[in-house]
C-alpha cells in the first residue's frame, strides 16, 4: 500500500502542472479581452507617456511574446510589478496579504470544523427530536443569511453599541480577529453540521455499526472509533476547496471589516485591469486549491479503507 | 480663493481677542492681494511674504491646557494610494497624504488660499511669463540635506520626463517647453526651469498663467530628494527610504491597512505643527468608515455614504460637515452621432425638460445646489455664465422644451429614442432614471438606460461610437475656470462630446494669453456662455464634499479644493472644550463675520450635497 500511495501522490502532483497551465493561459487571455486597459483613466495620457508606460510593462510586445515572457516569470515565481499599486510588486502584495487571510481563514476553518462536526454529530444522535430540528434550523439560517448582513450587524452591536471590539481595521491582535473569523465561519459551520449529520445518520444505519452495537460496545466507542471516520469523509472532501476559498480571503469580509487580505485584489485588480495583480492572485489561488485538493485526496485514502492505491 | 468659511472651520481657531481675528483675516487678504497684485505690478511683488501660516498658528494656537495630551489622529482615506511617488501619484487619497509629506514652492492656507511654501517669496516678470523663486535658505530635507534650487530643477524635469510616466504631468503644461518634453520631442533639460544660484529658481512659462502659483502646490511639482531616489530607485517612496520636505515623514506603510506619518522635526515650521502622528486609514467601504467613526477609531472620514446621509444629519449634526467642492456633475451629448449632430434645439429641449430641483431634492435628496452652468461657483470671484432659463419656472422651461422638441420634428407618434449610458453606481442610476422619466413625461422621449463597468464606460465615451447621452462630470485639479473650459477644446483628449466650435477654441487661445484678471474673467464667462448655448452638456448639480469630523479636531477650514493639511490641525482635550470654543465664537458674531472678506459666499450652497464616490474613485 505504501508504494502505491507514493506513486499516486507523485502522479497527482504531476497532474497539477497542466491544470495550472490551463488556468494561467485562460486568465492571461481573458483579462486582456476585457475592454479598457490598466492605464485608461478619466484623464487622458499624452501618447508619449502612454507609450512609455506600455513599454515599461511590456504591453507593446506581441501578445504571444508577453504570454511566454509571463510563463518564464511564473516558473521563477515572479509575478511582476503591480500596475495599480505602483510602489509594490505582486509578490510583495501577496506576501503582505496572505498571512492576514491565512490567519483569519484558517481560524475560521478550525472553528467551523470543530463546531460544525460537533453540532452535526449531536443532531444525528438525536435524530428527529426537537434538539435536532432546532440546531438544523439555526444551521439553515446560517447558510441563508449572507455575510454582508451578518457582518454589519455584528459590528453595530459589538463595536458601536457595546464597544467591546474594534469596528474593523487590522492589527495582529485577537481583538481584531474575533468578528471576521465568526462571520467567515458561520455559514461553513452550518454547512459542515448539515453534512456531518447526514453522513453520520447513514453510517449509523450501516451493518458494521449494527454489529458493533450487537457486540455491546458502549455508544461513545462506537461513535469515536467506528462511525466518526467514515462519517467525516464527505466533510473532508468539502473542506479542500472550502479551505482554499477561506484562506485566500473574502472580498465581502475584507471590505466590511477593512482587512488588508488577499480577497479584495481579485476584484480591484480586475476592475482596474491590473493584469499582473489579477494573474498573480488567480494563480496563487489556483495553486492553493490544487494543493489542498491533493492533501484531501491523501487524507481520504487514509480515512477510507475502501480506497487503496495498490497496483491491482 | 478666500471663501466659504464655514462655522466649524472658524470655530477651530478659537481666539479671545478680536484684533487677533481681524489680523488673521487681514493676513489672508494680504495673501490674496499679494497674489493678484503680482499680476498687475510684477516687479513690486517681490515682497511677497504674507506668512499667514505662522501667524495664524501663533494667534490660533490653543493654550496647552486645552490640548489633548496625545496629538494623534486617524483619517479615513478612501482607497489605498497607488503610489507615494509625488510625480506619479494620482487620485485624492494619495494627494491627501502627499500634502502632509511634501511641500511645493507654494502651499495652501487652511482656507485653500495660496501662500509661500518652500519659496519664501517670488518675482513675476512684467510680461507674466518668468517667475523667480527665492527659497528658504534654512529649509532642509527630513534627512538634514539643504533644499536647493537644483532639487526643484531636477524634480520638475523628472516630473515632465516621459520616462517617469507621470499621469499628472499635464499640470506642468504652462511651463515653457513642457509639452515638447512630455511628448518626448525635447530632452527634459530643455524644460523652462533653471537655478540662478543655490537658492534661486527661475521658471519660464509659455503663456502668462494667472493660476500658475496654485499649480506649484500640486504634487506633480513637489521636490523629490535626488540622492535617495538614485539610491533606492522605484523603492524610494517606501517607509524606510522616503526623504521628504513637508511637515511629516513617512513612518510606516502597511498596504491597505494604514499609513503612519510622524511629525518632521526638521520641517521649517515644525514648532507650529501640533499633531505628532497622523494615520491615514484606507477604508473602501463607506458604511464601515462611518461605523469606525462612531466607535471612536476615526476622527475624520473620507466621505459619508449617501444612504445614511439623512440619519447622520439627524444624529451627528455637529460632526457632519458639508461644503462646496470644485466639481460639476452633468450628462453629455455625443455630438458626432445622430440624433445630436445638427440639432441644438433638440439638445436644448432635453436640457430644459429636466427639473433640477426635483433631482436634487427628491432623487438624491441631499438638497444639493442645482447647476445650470459648467463651472461650479466658488472659484475666486468668477461668476459662472448662468443661462437665462435658470430663472424661469419649470413650467416655462417645459413649455419651451415641448416647442423645441416639436420643432426638431418629434411628436407623440414619432418620439425620440435615446440611450443614457452611465457607469454602474446606484446614484448614477437613480439620476438617469429620473431624467428618463422627466423626458418621458414632458416630451414623450423613449429612453433606454445602459450601465457599464467603469473602464468599459470610459472607453465607449472616448470612442464616441455607441454613446448618445452619457454621464459625465469634471473635478478640476486647480482653482481656475480654465480647467473646466479646456476640456471642451476641439481635439482635447477628454472631449468625449465631440464638441468643436472654432469661436470657442479661439477664445480659449485668447484667455491663455490674457494677463489682466478682470478681462480674462470676462472672456472666460463669454466662453462658458458660448459653450452652454451650444448645449453639449446637461448640467445637473455642483459637487459637494461631506464628511464626519470629530468635534475635538480643530484648526482646519472648509475650502473648495477640499485640501486639508494635517499640520494645521490639533486635538482638543475634550468635547466640552470644543463646545466652549464654539460658544465663545457665538458670543462675538460681529467679529466673526465682520472680518470675513466675503461672508455671503458660503450661504449660497453651504447645504448642498452630492455623491462624488464614483469620481473620487476613478
Amino acid at each position: 500500500m505504501q508504494s502505491g500511495l507514493v506513486q499516486h501522490a507523485v502522479s497527482r502532483l504531476l497532474a497539477l502542472v497542466p491544470t495550472l497551465l490551463a488556468l494561467i493561459t485562460l486568465a492571461f487571455f481573458l483579462i486582456r479581452v476585457a475592454p479598457g486597459g490598466p492605464f485608461d483613466t478619466e484623464k487622458v495620457l499624452p501618447p508619449e507617456i502612454r507609450a512609455n508606460l506600455d513599454a515599461k510593462y511590456h504591453l507593446d510586445d506581441p501578445l504571444l511574446e508577453q504570454y511566454f515572457r509571463y510563463l518564464g516569470q511564473i516558473v521563477r515565481f515572479d509575478f511582476g510589478p503591480s500596475f495599480q499599486y505602483k510602489d509594490w510588486t505582486v509578490n510583495e502584495l501577496i506576501a503582505q496579504g496572505f498571512p492576514v487571510s491565512l490567519t483569519i481563514g484558517g481560524l475560521a476553518m478550525v472553528l467551523a470544523f470543530v463546531l460544525g462536526t460537533m453540532i452535526g454529530i449531536l443532531a444525528a444522535l438525536r435524530q428527529n427530536t426537537y434538539a435536532d430540528y432546532s440546531v438544523m434550523g439555526v444551521a439553515m439560517m446560517g447558510i441563508s443569511i449572507p455575510n454582508f448582513v451578518v457582518a454589519p450587524l455584528l459590528i453595530l452591536v459589538l463595536a458601536v453599541y457595546v464597544g467591546w471590539l474594534p469596528a474593523g481595521g487590522w492589527e495582529w491582535s485577537p481583538r481584531y480577529m474575533v468578528l471576521p473569523v465568526i462571520t467567515l465561519a458561520l455559514p461553513v459551520i452550518a454547512y459542515i453540521a448539515r453534512m456531518t449529520r447526514g453522513s453520520m445518520i447513514e453510517v449509523l444505519h450501516s451493518n458494521y455499526i449494527r454489529t458493533a452495537r450487537a457486540k455491546g460496545l458502549p455508544a461513545r466507542v462506537i461513535i469515536t472509533r467506528h462511525a466518526l471516520k467514515p462519517a467525516l469523509l464527505p466533510v473532508i472532501s468539502y473542506m479542500g476547496p472550502a479551505t482554499a476559498g477561506l484562506i485566500t480571503g473574502s472580498v465581502v469580509i475584507e471590505r466590511i471589516y477593512s482587512i488588508p487580505g488577499l480577497g479584495s485584489y481579485f476584484v480591484t485588480g480586475a476592475l482596474n485591469r491590473d493584469y499582473t495583480l489579477v494573474m498573480g492572485v488567480v494563480i496563487f489561488y489556483g495553486l492553493v486549491i490544487v494543493l489542498l485538493n491533493f492533501v484531501v485526496d491523501m487524507l481520504y485514502a487514509w480515512l477510507n479503507p475502501k480506497i487503496r492505491f495498490d497496483e491491482n | 480663493m478666500c471663501k466659504h468659511h464655514k462655522d466649524q472651520a472658524v470655530a477651530g481657531s478659537h481666539r479671545r481677542r478680536w484684533p487677533g481675528r481681524a489680523a488673521l483675516w487681514l493676513m489672508f487678504l494680504l495673501a490674496l492681494v499679494a497674489c493678484s497684485d503680482a499680476e498687475q505690478e510684477p516687479d513690486t511683488a517681490s515682497d511677497n511674504r504674507p506668512q499667514p501660516v505662522p501667524l495664524l498658528l501663533v494667534d490660533g494656537q490653543p493654550a496647552p491646557s486645552v490640548l489633548a495630551a496625545e496629538q494623534v489622529i486617524y483619517r479615513g482615506n478612501g482607497e489605498e494610494p497607488q503610489t507615494l511617488d509625488p510625480h506619479v501619484a494620482e487620485g485624492v487619497p494619495a494627494a491627501n497624504i502627499l500634502r502632509d509629506l511634501f511641500e511645493g514652492l507654494t502651499t495652501e492656507a487652511p482656507d485653500g488660499s495660496i501662500i509661500p511654501g518652500a519659496a519664501i517669496r517670488w518675482n513675476i516678470s512684467r510680461d507674466g511669463k518668468t517667475y523667480t523663486f527665492y527659497l528658504n535658505r534654512e529649509a532642509v530635507w527630513s534627512n538634514g540635506d539643504p533644499i536647493t534650487a537644483e532639487d526643484f530643477v531636477f524634480s520638475l524635469r523628472r516630473s515632465a520626463d516621459p520616462r517617469t510616466a507621470s499621469n499628472t504631468a499635464h499640470m506642468l503644461l504652462p511651463i515653457l517647453n513642457a509639452s515638447e518634453v512630455i511628448n518626448g520631442r525635447m530632452p527634459p533639460e530643455q524644460l523652462g526651469v533653471s537655478s540662478l544660484d543655490e537658492f534661486t529658481l527661475q521658471i519660464s512659462l509659455t503663456d502668462p498663467t494667472p493660476y500658475f502659483l496654485g499649480l506649484l502646490a500640486h504634487s506633480s511639482t513637489y521636490p523629490v530628494h535626488r540622492a535617495s531616489l538614485e539610491q533606492h530607485g522605484g523603492r524610494f517612496s517606501r517607509a524606510d527610504n522616503l526623504v521628504s520636505n513637508g511637515a511629516y515623514v513617512l513612518k510606516k506603510w502597511e498596504v491597505r491597512s494604514s499609513i503612519e506619518l510622524e511629525k518632521n522635526p526638521r520641517y521649517r515650521n515644525a514648532d507650529t505643527v501640533q499633531l505628532e502622528r497622523v494615520f491615514y486609514m484606507p477604508i473602501e467601504d463607506l458604511a464601515t468608515e462611518v461605523k469606525q467613526f462612531r466607535s471612536g477609531k476615526l476622527q475624520w472620514t473620507y466621505e459619508v455614504p449617501n444612504a445614511q446621509f439623512e440619519w447622520l444629519r439627524r444624529h451627528y449634526h455637529d460632526e457632519l460637515t458639508i461644503s462646496p467642492w470644485l466639481g460639476s456633475y452633468f450628462f453629455g451629448f455625443n455630438l458626432t452621432r445622430e440624433p445630436f449632430i445638427q440639432s441644438p434645439s433638440l439638445r436644448r429641449a432635453l436640457v430644459l425638460a429636466i427639473d433640477r430641483d426635483v433631482l436634487t431634492e427628491k432623487v438624491t435628496r441631499f438638497g444639493e445646489q442645482p447647476a445650470y452652468a459648467l463651472v461650479p461657483p466658488g472659484i475666486g470671484d468668477y461668476q459662472p455664465a448662468v443661462p437665462e432659463y435658470a430663472s424661469w419656472t419649470q413650467q416655462e422651461r417645459v413649455a419651451e422644451a415641448q416647442r423645441l422638441y416639436a420643432e426638431a420634428g418629434y411628436s407623440e407618434d414619432t418620439p425620440l429614442r435615446v440611450e443614457i449610458r452611465y457607469n454602474t453606481s446606484e446614484n448614477h442610476k437613480k439620476i438617469a432614471l429620473a431624467i428618463a422619466s422627466m423626458w418621458k413625461q414632458n416630451l414623450g422621449v423613449i429612453t433606454e438606460l445602459v450601465n457599464e463597468e467603469w473602464k468599459v464606460f470610459l472607453q465607449n465615451r472616448e470612442q464616441k461610437v455607441v454613446t448618445q447621452v452619457f454621464r459625465a462630470g469634471w473635478i478640476s485639479d486647480y482653482n481656475d475656470p480654465y480647467g473646466f473650459l479646456e476640456v471642451f477644446r476641439s481635439g482635447n483628449g477628454r472631449n468625449d462630446y465631440g464638441y468643436s466650435n472654432p469661436g470657442f477654441d479661439a477664445l480659449l487661445e485668447q484667455i491663455a494669453q490674457e494677463r489682466i484678471p478682470a478681462r480674462r474673467g470676462r472672456m472666460m464667462v463669454e466662453a462658458e456662455r458660448l459653450l452652454l448655448d451650444d448645449h453639449p452638456i446637461i448640467p445637473v448639480y455642483t459637487y459637494v464634499t461631506k464628511r464626519l469630523v470629530d468635534r475635538r479636531l480643530q484648526g482646519w477650514q472648509s475650502n473648495v479644493m477640499d485640501h486639508h493639511y494635517s499640520r494645521y490641525m490639533y486635538m482638543l482635550k475634550s468635547r466640552e472644550e470644543a463646545e466652549r470654543t464654539r460658544a465663545r465664537r457665538a458670543e462675538q458674531p460681529d467679529t466673526a463675520s465682520g472680518a470675513d472678506p466675503e461672508p455671503a459666499a458660503s450661504g449660497q450652497q453651504g447645504e448642498a450635497a452630492m455623491d462624488a464616490a464614483a469620481e473620487r474613485r476613478s
